[in-house]
């Protein structure tokens, strides 16, 4: 029984959560693209919110992207590279530490200030609070999981993890089987995880997909939108062109 | 050479009686629905004022517009781009709503429900916002209406700079005007070169600067990056909105409402060909005082046959070209000299210029302390400090404001002679650098003001861009998603994107 109940949470959920976050997240920007925003609740009430969401960001850009690269990179990449499972375990531990403490100091201050002051918590959605939530207990979780490691140091749960991780992107519902016997503050984290890809087309996190890097990329400053032209009086023989964005020429 | 036509408004603040009718049909049309309460797209300012949001003119403190660097390049005050990517989490350039002002509401049930008591009942204010009481409203988008509060807090208008301001908090010195302000459509935005999206455009055809809706992600740099914080971010939706110039009514060739709507006609709506080649260079002008005169020299004469070749190769249609060459605000800004951008100094080469108001000569003047100008009073006894309104409208530059007001001076004495003594003086007109034929017009579009002469709008032409037959049953004219509000219908995937309103091209 406790194996069925491994096998579905960490064999069969992910690819539920994969596919809902994956779908979910297309469906919402083909059909309901004017849902698709950050939510800033900024100009309401700035104070709490110059700490809390800096630190909260760069906090969690910096977990995930430890998550991201810790996990999926296949462990002969870091054994070639002469990178030790010892280093690699403290590496987390202290990356993860450090950036998970700014994430938590941010959004402790982005909790109270959403539950506390009046203007936010009355302009909250249901899901604005909820994503929150699921965001603080995660992070805790995931810094609860720290004191865990701490008693495993030669890196051999990680491994469990990576492996793990990479067998489902890689279609091997199998390595379910490797979670069974870790420490439960480990499944529990792993699955609130999972949920937080499962809601994610629903809330506000979408704007993650968003993140405006492109800009830096933008030719010039300005925008000018032209009218798509159709029949004779253009030149052209497009007969329904879309509204082209057309960057300026002017200024850099 | 790359001509394009732009529809500019002017405003005559001589003729404003600050009535509000604008920003309230303004309101009605556009911004009463939730999010948007503290908006107005349109709102008119009592000056000298900090106005709303508040101190919005001071960009030390707002960061609004752009500065030129030392290499003479121009780049948005709020920092370059990487630098408005590091400020996303939390823009420290961000008005607080407090800023502009806590919407609210009163309580009305309660002058109806309340039991009997000694004292009347009032019906008190409520956020609406949070729902709670508010004790106090401290601030609206036109506080110091009629000179309202202390002359210490309004005399921080920005447009006292160079100003010896402290005589005129005094009774019997003081001056006021007002100062209806909406987006200024410009030719080079700030708050689309700040928006990391690039959700927000101008409209190549008609040069109203739009947000989409749909592309738009709340991450409020155009707020910071509007000299003039004329877009509101609404904290519902979380989409920032600004003013649409009413496109949909430009479009069909009617004037935007707040100027159908305007009791006191000043409001003017016309043609401008530009060059879009020359816009870079205008707003880097090293010296600020020059920029007025840089955008001016953007501008096309529409009758030039040269011009009007050379727009007809660049797509522009004759009913747009026959608009420019009536343009009355072409005549006002172009050919009389009596209209003037709002704050040119930004650098955004706004396009919905002001006529200065002409106000009473000082007692001083009046008493013969200060000579006359021949038969014209000089324009610096106005009450109205020359600097003042030229820190409005030319960056400082007091000359070209002078002269705008001595044409509308010269204006009243010539039309004054013609009608009291039966006398046509031309010198009046030549004094000015005028002819009697040109202050004649003047009089027939500043003083009579027709309808059709302060409207020329030619229509678009969808009939090139849009399949009408497309558009056949679907909704009209709506905000955000359509018909829809937003929630998601069962139909998921299977039907061709159509067009949701008529404005929309797929």
């Amino acid at each position: 029984m406790r194996d069925l109940i491994t096998y579905i949470v960490f064999g069969w959920y992910p690819y539920l959560c994969l596919t809902v976050f994956l779908l979910g997240s297309w469906v919402r920007f083909d059909r309901e693209q004017y849902t698709w925003r950050s939510g800033s609740s900024q100009l309401l009430r700035r104070r709490q919110l110059s700490w809390g969401s800096n630190l909260f960001h760069v906090g969690i850009l910096v977990i995930f992207l430890g998550h991201f690269v810790g996990l999926l990179t296949p462990i002969v990449v870091f054994d070639t590279l002469g990178i030790s499972h010892t280093f690699k375990q403290w590496l987390a531990i202290v990356a993860g530490g450090v950036a998970g403490v700014m994430c938590f100091v941010g959004i402790t201050l982005l909790v109270h200030r959403r539950l506390f002051d009046a203007r936010i918590r009355t302009t909250s959605s249901f899901g604005d609070i909820a994503i929150l939530l699921l965001l603080y207990a995660q992070l805790v979780l995931g810094l609860g999981t720290i004191f865990v490691s701490l008693n495993h140091l030669d890196g051999h749960e990680m491994v469990k993890f990576m492996t793990w991780a990479q067998g489902i992107l890689t279609l091997q519902p199998g390595v379910s089987a490797l979670i069974a016997d870790v420490h439960p503050i480990f499944k529990a984290h792993l699955f609130l995880g999972m949920t937080i890809f499962l809601v994610f087309p629903f809330t506000r996190l979408v704007h993650v997909w968003s993140a405006p890097v492109w800009y830096l990329g933008r030719r010039g400053y300005q925008i000018v939108r032209s009218q798509g032209r159709r029949g004779p009086p253009a030149a052209s023989s497009q007969s329904r062109g879309p509204a082209r964005t057309v960057p300026a020429e002017y200024p850099r | 050479m790359k001509i394009r036509a732009q529809i500019a408004m002017v405003l005559n603040l001589d003729k404003c009686i600050g009535c509000h009718t604008c920003s309230v049909t303004c309101k009605n049309v556009w911004t009463s629905r939730e999010g948007m309460e503290y908006a107005w797209f349109n709102n008119v300012e009592t000056k000298p004022g900090i106005g709303y949001p508040k101190d919005w003119e001071n960009q030390k403190r707002w960061n609004g517009g752009w500065v030129r660097k030392k290499n003479g390049k121009i780049e948005p005050r709020i920092g370059s781009k990487w630098r408005v990517l590091a400020n996303i989490f939390a823009n420290p350039d961000l008005p607080e709503i407090d800023d502009y002002y806590e919407p609210f509401t009163f309580d009305y049930e309660h002058l109806q429900k309340s039991p009997e008591m000694t004292a009347m009942p009032t019906a008190r204010p409520r956020s609406l916002i949070s729902g709670e009481r508010m004790e106090k409203i401290e601030w609206g988008p036109n506080w110091e209406e009629i000179l309202g509060g202390e002359f210490a807090k309004r005399s921080k208008d920005y447009n006292f700079e160079g100003v010896q301001k402290e005589m005129y908090g005094q009774f019997e010195n003081t001056f006021m005007m007002y100062l209806p302000r909406l987006c200024e459509h410009c030719l080079n935005p700030t708050c689309v070169a700040a928006c990391p999206s690039g959700a927000i455009y101008k409209r190549e055809e008609d040069g109203i600067v739009l947000i989409d809706q749909d592309k738009c992600r709340g991450w409020r740099m155009c707020v910071s990056g509007c000299p003039y914080k004329k877009i509101y971010y609404n904290w519902s939706t979380g989409k920032s909105e600004k003013c649409i110039f009413c496109y949909p009514r430009i479009e069909a060739g009617q004037p935007t409402v707040c100027s159908e709507t305007c009791v006191g006609r000043i409001r003017y709506l016309g043609v401008v060909l530009y060059d879009a080649d020359r816009i870079e260079e205008a707003a880097s002008t090293p010296d600020e005082q020059d920029l007025y005169e840089a955008q001016l020299g953007v501008f096309l004469n529409p009758h030039d046959p040269a011009i009007i070749e050379q727009a007809r190769r660049d797509g522009i249609a004759e009913n747009w070209l026959e608009g420019a060459r009536r343009s009355p605000v072409y005549k006002m800004a172009m050919e009389w000299k009596v209209a003037f951008p709002l704050h040119p100094e930004y650098r955004t080469l706004p396009m919905v210029w002001y006529v200065p108001p002409l106000s009473p000569i000082q007692s001083a003047a009046a008493a013969g302390k200060i000579g006359h100008d021949g038969e014209m009073p000089d324009v610096r006894s106005l009450r109205i400090p020359l600097k003042y309104l030229a820190n409005m409208l030319t960056a400082g530059k007091e000359e070209p404001v002078a002269l705008g007001l001595e044409r509308m001076l010269a204006m009243r004495a010539y039309m004054r002679a013609k009608t009291v003594d039966g006398l046509i003086d031309e010198k009046i007109a030549q004094r000015v650098g005028l002819t009697g034929a040109a202050i004649e017009d003047m009089y027939k579009y500043m003083a009579i003001a027709n309808y059709e002469d302060r409207f020329v709008i030619p229509t678009s032409h969808r009939e090139t861009t849009e399949d009408a037959l497309e558009l056949r049953g679907s909704c009209g004219f709506s905000f955000g998603n359509g018909c829809a509000t937003g929630a998601t219908e069962t139909n998921l995937f299977g039907s061709p994107k159509r067009a949701k309103n008529p404005m929309e091209i797929v």
